[in-house]
C-alpha cells in the first residue's frame, strides 16, 4: 500500500493507505482524527468540509492521495487550547448548531466564506451554504452565528 | 440564585465538544480487534429467495463470517417486536406478521437485509458482498395503499388484502346524526407526504461480546437505549437485561427515526458472539434513506359538517396509513392513538369519528417521525378549516375563533378520548395575527401584484399532545411498555452533582437544561452539574427521548430526585446545628435555621454525608443519592398558532416565504434560547415537508428518491428568517409545568404554508395542491387554471 504523507493542522502525519482511500478516510480511520464526519455518499451534505491548501474543500471528494504533501486544517486545528476560534465562539453564543454532527462542516465552510467576503450579507451566508445541510437548526441560527463570527474577525 | 436557573437562556455544556470536533459519535468509536460488517441488500422490493450462495464470498481476501437469515433461523432468533397492540372495530387483534433481521425466504422492500459479511476492513466486506450470489424469484410488488387493498398480491401470505388493522373511535351514530342536521357540508381528500427523516449522522452500531463473562455491549445511534435493552434482549435475542448493555453516546440527530429496533442491531449483536470479536456497522447514506423508518404516508377523505352560522358540529375522516412492509417498534400508534385522538384540534366540534386501516406495501416501514400523527391530523383540520371558510363564505380568522374552545373550557374533554388540561389558543391565534400584521395582508398583496407577483397568506392553529405518556392511558390504549421516566441524583461529598437520566439528548441540549433544573433546585452554579445518559450500564432505567418527553416526563423525575435529596440533608443539617427539622430552611444553597443567623452550605452537608462523624445514623444512611420514577397524569398540550405568508412569481412557480410567524404554547420555558432553536428545527421540516420533501417509489418498488440528489433537503437559502415567540400558560399535568417544544414547529407549519399559497393561487381558481408544493407543482397549477380560464 502506498504511503500518504501530508501537514494536518500543523503536524506533518504520513499513514499508508489503499489508493482508493478518501481523504476523509485517511483523516477519521488513519489519524483517528473523527472531528471531520460523513454524513452521506454523494458528496451533497457538507459534513466532511475541510481546508486543504487554505481552500474549503469536502474531504469525501478527494483521494487521500491527491493531498500529498498538502496543507489540511480540520475542525480540531481551529481552536487555541481551550479557548475557541472567533467563529467557533459565535456558534455556540448563537446556538448555531444542536446535534453537533453538521457543525464541523458548516464551521469549516464558514471561515472559507469569509476569508473570501469578510462582510458577507444574510443572502450570500445562506447561498454560500448550499453545500451544507443541517437538519436541526432550520439554518436560522447558523445563519447568525456566521454573520456575528464575520463581523468579530472584522473586528 | 445562581443565573443559570430555570428561564435563563444558558449557552449550551455540549457545544465545546462540539465545536472543537470532540464529539462521541457511534463511528467515531473503535474497539480493539475490532472486524467490519457489510450488509447486503435485497435489490428487488418483492422477491422469494431460493437460495444464498456465500462459497465464492467466504473466499475472499479478510473475510471473517457471513451469516444469512437461515442462520439466524436455525438459532431460533425472534422478530423485531411491534410495541403498541391496536384491534379492529370488531375488537380482533391487529395482525402482526414476522419481521426476521435478516430476511428468511422472501424479501419485502429494496434493501432489505439478506446476509452480513463481517471480514478485518469496511472495504473487504463490501467486496465479499458482492461475491455472494443471491437467487430470488422475482415477485410483483405492491406500493400504491389501494392496490394492495385490493388483495391480490400479498407483501405476508398471512395478511390477507395487506390490511394490517382497521380501527376507528369517536361516535358514529353521533356524527351521522350531525350531518343530518347540518346547513353546510365542506369534504376534502389529502395525501400527507411520505417523508425520509434524514437525521445528518447515519445509523450505526457496534457490537460486543465478552465470553469471560457473557456480556454483550453494543453502542448504536439510538435514542432510547433502555427501550433498545428490552426488546432486543428480550424478544428477540433472549439475553436478559444483567448481560445486555446498550450505550447510545452523542446521537448526531434522531427526528424519531433513532427510536426503533432495528435489525442491524440484533444482527449484529447476534453475531459478534458468533466471531468472538467486536463488529462494527455504518449505514451509508444510500442505505439510510433504504431502511431508516420513513415518516407520515396517510391519504384521507374527511367531512365537515357546519351550521348556517358555521358553527362545527361534526367531523368525519377516513384514512389509509402505510405502514411499510413490516410493523416497525411504534408503527401502529402513530395513525391511530397519536393521530385520530387529536381531531378535535382546538375547536369545539362535538361529535367526531374517524376510522383508519393500515395497509402493508413493499415499502420501508414507516414509523413516528418528528410530529408524528399530529402534523397529518393538524394538516388534515387546518386545511379543512380553511376550505370550509372558503365554501362557506367566512373568513378563515373569524370561522376560527367562532368555533375555538374557549379558556374557561380548560380541562376541556373531546370527543376522541382526550382530555385538553389547559390552554388558551384565542390567545396565541391573537398574537400571531398581531406579529405577522395580518390585518396589512390586503395592502402587500395590492404592492405585490404591482409588481406582478401573486401573495398569499396562510394560517394554522393546533393542539398536539406530548410528554409521552401517562402509563395507565397508554396502556389502556394498547401500549406495550410503560411510559414514564427515571432520575438518579448523585450529590458527590464535594457538592458536585451527577444527574443520571433515562432520557436521550441527540441535539435537544439536556446536558444544559436539566442541569438548570438541579442549578435551581439546589442553588449551585451549572459547572458543578454533570448529566449522564445514554449508557444502560449507568443509568438505572428510562424510556428514552421522543414525542418531546423529556422534560415534561423526564424533568419531573429528576425534581423530584433534588427533592428527596433536600429532605435528606435537611434532616442532616438539622442535627448538625442542633435544630429541629421543621425549623430547616433551603434556599439559594444554604441550610438555615428559622429565626436564627446558623447556616450550612449545600457542600458542608454532603460532605457530612459521605464523612457522617457528627450525623444522625439512627434515623438516616449516609450518602446523598436520590431516584425518582415519574410518571405523568396526562399528557401535556402544547399548542399555538403559525401564520406563513407567500410570493410567487407566476412565470415561473418560484414560491418564496417572506415571513413566518410562530406564537407556540409550550408551558414554562427553562431555556429560551434552546426553545427557540427547537422551533426553528421543527419549522424548517415543516417547511420541507410542505415544500421540497416527498418520497417516492416506482410500481416496481425502486426508491428513486434514494440519495440527496433525488430527495430535496431544505437547505439555507430555502428558509426564511423564522419570527418564533412563546405565550404560554403554564402547564397543569406536571410540576415544572411544562409541556413539550421538540415537535410543535413541524406540527403546526405545513397547512400554515399550503394555505398561504392556495391564497395566492386563489385569484386563479386554484383550490387544491399536494405536498410537496414545489415550483414546478404551483406552475403547473397555475398553468392548468390559465387553460382552464381561458377555455371559459
Amino acid at each position: 500500500m502506498p504511503t500518504v504523507s501530508m501537514t494536518v493542522n500543523g503536524k506533518s502525519v504520513s499513514a499508508e493507505v489503499e489508493p482508493r482511500t478518501l481523504l476523509v478516510q485517511y483523516l477519521r480511520e488513519s489519524l483517528g482524527m473523527t472531528g471531520t464526519h460523513v454524513g452521506c455518499d454523494t458528496s451533497q451534505c457538507g459534513a466532511c468540509v475541510v481546508h486543504v491548501n487554505g481552500e474549503s474543500l469536502k474531504s469525501c471528494t478527494m483521494l487521500a492521495a491527491q493531498a500529498e504533501g498538502a496543507d489540511v486544517t480540520t475542525i480540531e486545528g481551529l481552536a487555541d487550547g481551550d479557548v475557541l476560534h472567533p467563529m467557533q465562539e459565535a456558534f455556540r453564543e448563537n446556538h448555531g448548531l444542536q446535534c453537533g454532527f453538521c457543525t464541523p462542516g458548516m464551521v469549516m465552510s464558514a471561515l472559507d466564506l469569509v476569508q473570501k467576503n469578510p462582510d458577507p450579507s444574510e443572502q450570500e451566508v445562506r447561498e454560500w451554504l448550499e453545500g451544507n445541510l443541517c437538519r436541526c437548526t432550520g439554518y436560522h441560527n447558523i445563519v447568525k452565528s456566521i454573520l456575528a463570527g464575520a463581523q468579530a474577525l472584522r473586528g | 440564585m445562581t443565573g443559570t436557573g430555570i428561564g435563563a437562556s444558558v449557552k449550551r455544556v455540549e457545544d465545546q465538544r462540539f465545536l472543537t470536533g470532540n464529539g462521541n459519535y457511534t463511528d467515531d468509536i473503535n474497539r480493539p480487534g475490532q472486524s467490519h460488517a457489510w450488509i447486503l441488500r435485497s435489490p428487488h422490493a418483492h422477491a422469494t429467495i431460493t437460495s444464498v450462495d456465500i462459497s465464492k464470498a467466504e473466499k475472499a481476501d479478510g473475510v471473517i463470517a457471513i451469516f444469512t437469515g437461515a442462520d439466524m433461523a436455525a438459532d431460533g432468533v425472534g422478530g423485531l417486536p411491534c410495541g403498541w397492540h391496536i384491534h379492529n372495530k370488531d375488537g380482533s387483534p391487529m395482525l402482526e406478521p414476522g419481521h426476521p433481521p435478516l430476511a428468511h425466504e422472501k424479501v419485502r422492500h429494496v434493501g432489505d437485509q439478506v446476509a452480513i459479511v463481517i471480514a478485518a476492513t469496511h472495504d473487504a466486506a463490501r467486496d465479499a458482498a458482492e461475491l455472494i450470489e443471491v437467487d430470488y424469484g422475482v415477485l410483483p410488488a405492491v406500493i400504491n395503499m389501494d392496490a394492495a387493498l385490493a388483495g391480490g398480491t400479498l407483501v405476508h401470505d398471512d395478511v390477507p388484502n395487506n390490511r394490517c388493522f382497521d380501527w376507528e373511535i369517536g361516535d358514529k351514530n353521533a356524527v351521522e346524526a350531525a350531518f343530518a342536521a347540518a346547513d353546510h357540508v365542506v369534504s376534502i381528500d389529502l395525501v400527507n407526504n411520505r417523508l425520509i427523516p434524514n437525521a445528518m449522522e447515519p445509523r450505526a452500531a457496534i457490537s460486543e461480546f465478552d465470553r469471560s463473562s457473557g456480556q454483550y455491549t453494543l453502542h448504536t445511534t439510538t435514542q432510547n437505549p433502555h427501550v433498545i435493552r428490552l426488546l432486543m434482549g428480550a424478544f428477540v435475542l433472549q439475553i436478559p437485561e444483567h448481560k445486555l448493555r446498550i450505550v447510545a453516546p452523542d446521537v448526531g440527530g434522531g427526528f424519531g427515526s433513532k427510536i426503533f429496533h432495528y435489525a442491524e442491531e440484533a444482527i449484529l449483536t447476534w453475531a459478534a458472539a458468533k466471531v468472538h470479536q467486536p463488529i462494527k456497522w455504518t449505514a451509508e447514506r444510500s442505505e439510510s434513506f433504504a431502511t431508516d423508518a420513513h415518516g407520515r404516508d396517510h391519504e384521507t377523505h374527511a367531512d365537515l359538517a357546519l351550521d348556517k352560522s358555521g358553527k362545527f358540529l361534526g367531523l368525519r375522516v377516513a384514512t389509509k396509513a402505510n405502514v411499510g412492509a413490516y410493523l416497525s417498534t411504534f408503527g401502529s400508534s402513530v395513525p391511530t392513538y397519536l393521530y385520530a385522538t387529536l381531531l378535535a384540534g382546538v375547536y369545539t366540534t362535538p361529535a367526531i369519528y374517524a376510522e383508519v386501516q393500515t395497509v402493508f406495501t413493499n415499502t420501508v416501514p414507516v414509523d413516528a417521525y418528528r410530529g408524528a400523527g399530529r402534523p397529518e391530523c393538524t394538516y388534515l383540520l387546518e386545511r379543512l378549516v380553511t376550505k370550509a371558510a372558503r365554501q362557506v363564505g367566512i373568513d378563515p380568522v373569524a370561522l376560527r375563533k367562532m368555533n375555538m374552545i374557549q379558556p374557561d373550557q380548560y380541562p376541556y374533554q373531546t370527543p376522541v378520548a382526550l382530555m385538553y388540561d389547559c390552554g388558551d389558543s384565542p390567545a396565541t391565534f391573537e398574537s400571531a395575527l398581531k406579529a405577522s400584521d395580518y390585518a396589512g395582508f390586503g395592502a402587500r398583496r395590492a404592492a405585490a401584484e404591482k409588481s406582478g407577483k401573486l401573495r398569499g397568506i396562510g394560517i394554522s392553529t393546533y393542539v398536539e399532545a406530548c410528554g409521552i405518556a401517562p402509563s395507565a392511558v397508554a396502556g389502556a390504549l394498547g401500549a406495550r411498555a410503560g411510559l414514564y421516566e427515571s432520575a438518579q441524583v448523585r450529590v458527590h461529598p464535594t457538592g458536585s452533582v451527577t444527574v443520571y437520566t433515562g432520557t436521550h439528548s441527540h441535539g435537544q441540549g439536556h446536558e444544559t437544561t436539566f442541569a438548570q433544573l438541579v442549578s435551581e433546585s439546589f442553588g449551585i452554579p451549572i459547572d458543578q452539574i454533570e448529566i449522564s445518559h445514554g449508557d444502560t450500564d449507568q443509568v438505572q432505567f428510562g424510556m428514552g427521548t421522543y414525542g418531546s418527553r423529556s422534560l415534561a416526563v423526564g424533568g419531573p423525575a429528576i425534581l423530584n430526585a433534588c427533592n428527596k435529596v433536600i429532605d435528606k440533608a435537611k434532616k442532616i443539617a438539622a442535627h448538625i446545628m442542633e435544630a429541629d427539622v421543621s425549623d430547616i430552611e433551603f434556599a439559594d444553597g444554604k441550610f438555615t435555621v428559622a429565626g436564627t443567623d446558623k447556616e450550612m452550605a449545600f457542600a458542608e452537608i454532603s460532605l457530612a454525608a459521605y464523612v457522617p462523624h457528627n450525623y444522625p445514623i439512627e434515623e438516616i444512611e449516609p450518602g446523598l443519592d436520590e431516584n425518582a420514577f415519574y410518571d405523568p397524569l396526562n399528557f401535556s398540550f402544547p399548542g399555538g398558532a403559525h401564520i406563513c405568508e407567500v410570493e410567487i412569481d407566476p412565470e415561473t412557480g418560484d414560491t418564496e416565504i417572506i415571513s413566518f410567524t410562530a406564537v407556540d404554547d409550550v408551558g414554562r420555558v427553562v431555556n429560551p434560547m434552546i426553545v427557540e432553536g427547537q422551533v426553528h428545527g421543527g419549522l424548517a421540516q415543516g417547511v420541507g415537508q410542505a415544500m421540497l420533501e416527498g418520497c417516492v417509489y416506482d410500481d416496481a418498488g425502486q426508491l428513486l428518491t434514494g440519495s440527496y440528489m433525488d430527495y430535496t433537503m431544505p437547505r439555507a437559502d430555502n428558509l426564511p428568517n423564522f419570527s418564533v415567540a412563546t405565550q404560554s400558560v403554564m402547564g397543569a399535568s406536571n410540576p415544572l409545568e411544562v409541556k413539550g417544544v421538540g415537535e410543535v414547529g413541524a406540527i403546526g407549519s405545513p397547512p400554515a404554508v399550503i394555505n398561504a399559497i392556495l391564497d395566492a393561487l386563489a385569484p386563479l381558481g386554484v383550490d387544491d395542491i399536494s405536498m410537496p408544493a414545489t415550483s414546478l407543482k404551483v406552475w403547473q397549477a397555475i398553468q392548468e387554471s390559465s387553460v382552464r380560464q381561458a377555455a371559459e
